[in-house]
């Protein structure tokens, strides 16, 4: 055994050792952002991402095929949907036999309850829609159960999420653990939390759903994306969330 | 104000990660030609494929954020350029403290220094790589000379 493998072998050992020092509070990304940018946030006028909310807040009560629209069920508004369910998406589907996200839930509503016409899952309104729902629990803490039968898909997800993609040859964690709030470039790294989504991207000028923006980061690790609604994505979709249980939900939230 | 704001907000947006169309190589060429590294004491002592670096070629790679995009990660004496992370060491000085072979494997592979590095590996062997972007595949971040440009740049840094 070379001094380089000796050196190499201790290396990991303190490698493995640090990962649960870095098992941190969770802290939303809204911390990172400067006050002006947290202003911004914070004021319903001059928050862009309201736009898609009230974009979806629309689209809710549009009537499918059928004549009924959201609102005839869940109320005017979604009055009668319950924040804290919300709140607990992506959930086991015991019909599924698999989790749904917030943004499936309400396509399969729509096209088994509204008589269609069916959104696709990467689509500007299916997006609104899921913003829409998502800030009626606005404040609400996240709280995602990952026992029982969604454990797999949580271990799935954690696994994906302490993978290394791409020609960058990076992991999620390795940025999103190991070094928010240190500054890459001009910005600080954040925690890569879910609880402000769908987001505001300011550098893009758009809204984003967790799974868009994944594919932005992994386009950015020059790594293949996976497709939008993926097994792949939606393991990460319920780490992630799950991830971010105890933060309250800023959707629209912005961030760079 | 706003616009401003704005314009802060644009040089920010412009310091994320390299963009997924930049890319050292064309993908419509065959990758360059791949060259073995050997490492001796934390270091390659031989340039990758015998190879001469320019520094001044290095200087302008450490600060292209579409290729090295060194100073996304680390403070370098470059005063033309005003943002800088902090997610490694400021590297000023850097050829008084490493040799020219260590600042060669710190760059081709940061791994064999520290396996949970953040820091990418702008040589590492492609075929250890996880699913690359279609076009990418078998091709390193930076070339050979590209390295060595870098690497001949960071020797000057006393």
């Amino acid at each position: 055994m070379n001094i380089q493998s000796v050196f190499n072998l201790l290396a990991l050992g303190l490698g493995l050792a640090a990962i649960p020092v870095f098992a941190q509070e969770p802290i939303s990304g809204y911390d990172y952002l400067t006050p002006e940018m947290q202003a911004m946030q914070d004021d319903d006028f001059a928050n862009p991402g309201m736009i898609a909310v009230e974009a979806g807040g629309s689209l809710f009560s549009t009537p499918g095929t059928n004549g009924k629209s959201c609102a005839a069920c869940h109320g005017s508004e979604g009055s009668k949907l319950d924040p804290k369910h919300i709140a607990r998406y992506p959930v086991y589907s015991e019909r599924l036999k698999k989790p749904v996200t917030l943004r499936n839930q309400i396509l399969l509503c729509r096209k088994n309850r509204m008589g269609g016409p069916p959104l696709k899952y990467g689509s500007e309104q299916a997006l609104q829609l899921e913003a829409f729902v998502r800030r009626l629990a606005y404040g609400e803490p996240v709280d995602v159960d990952v026992s029982g039968a969604m454990a797999p898909y949580y271990e799935s997800g954690k696994k994906l999420f302490h993978t290394r993609w791409g020609q960058v040859d990076i992991a999620c964690h390795q940025c999103h653990d190991y070094h928010a709030g240190q500054t890459f470039r001009g910005q600080k790294l954040t925690q890569g939390q879910s609880n402000g989504f769908p987001v505001y991207r300011h550098t893009e000028g758009q809204v984003v759903g967790l799974q868009e923006r994944i594919t932005q980061c992994l386009t950015n690790l020059r790594a293949e994306p996976y497709p939008l609604n993926s097994k792949e994505y939606i393991d990460l979709e319920v780490y992630m969330n799950a991830r971010s249980n105890g933060l309250k939900i800023e959707t629209p939230g912005i961030r760079y | 104000m706003r616009q401003k704001h704005r314009h802060w907000l644009f040089v920010l947006g412009t310091g994320i990660l390299p963009l997924h169309t930049a890319h050292a190589e064309n993908p419509t060429q065959p990758p360059a030609t791949y060259y073995e590294w050997q490492v001796k004491d934390f270091a390659i002592n031989e340039p990758l494929g015998g190879l001469t670096g320019n520094p001044e070629q290095g200087r302008a790679i450490a600060g292209d954020q579409h290729r090295g995009n060194c100073l996304a990660c680390h403070k370098l004496p470059i005063p033309e350029e005003k943002f800088f992370g902090n997610l490694g060491p400021p590297l000023t000085g850097i050829a008084s403290r490493q040799s020219v072979g260590m600042i060669r494997l710190h760059v081709v592979d940061q791994s064999r220094f520290n396996p949970e590095t953040v820091m990418p590996g702008y040589y590492r062997p492609p075929q250890q790589l996880h699913r690359v972007a279609r076009g990418l595949e078998g091709r390193t971040w930076l070339t050979a000379q590209e390295i060595e440009d870098v690497v001949a740049y960071l020797a000057t840094l006393k």
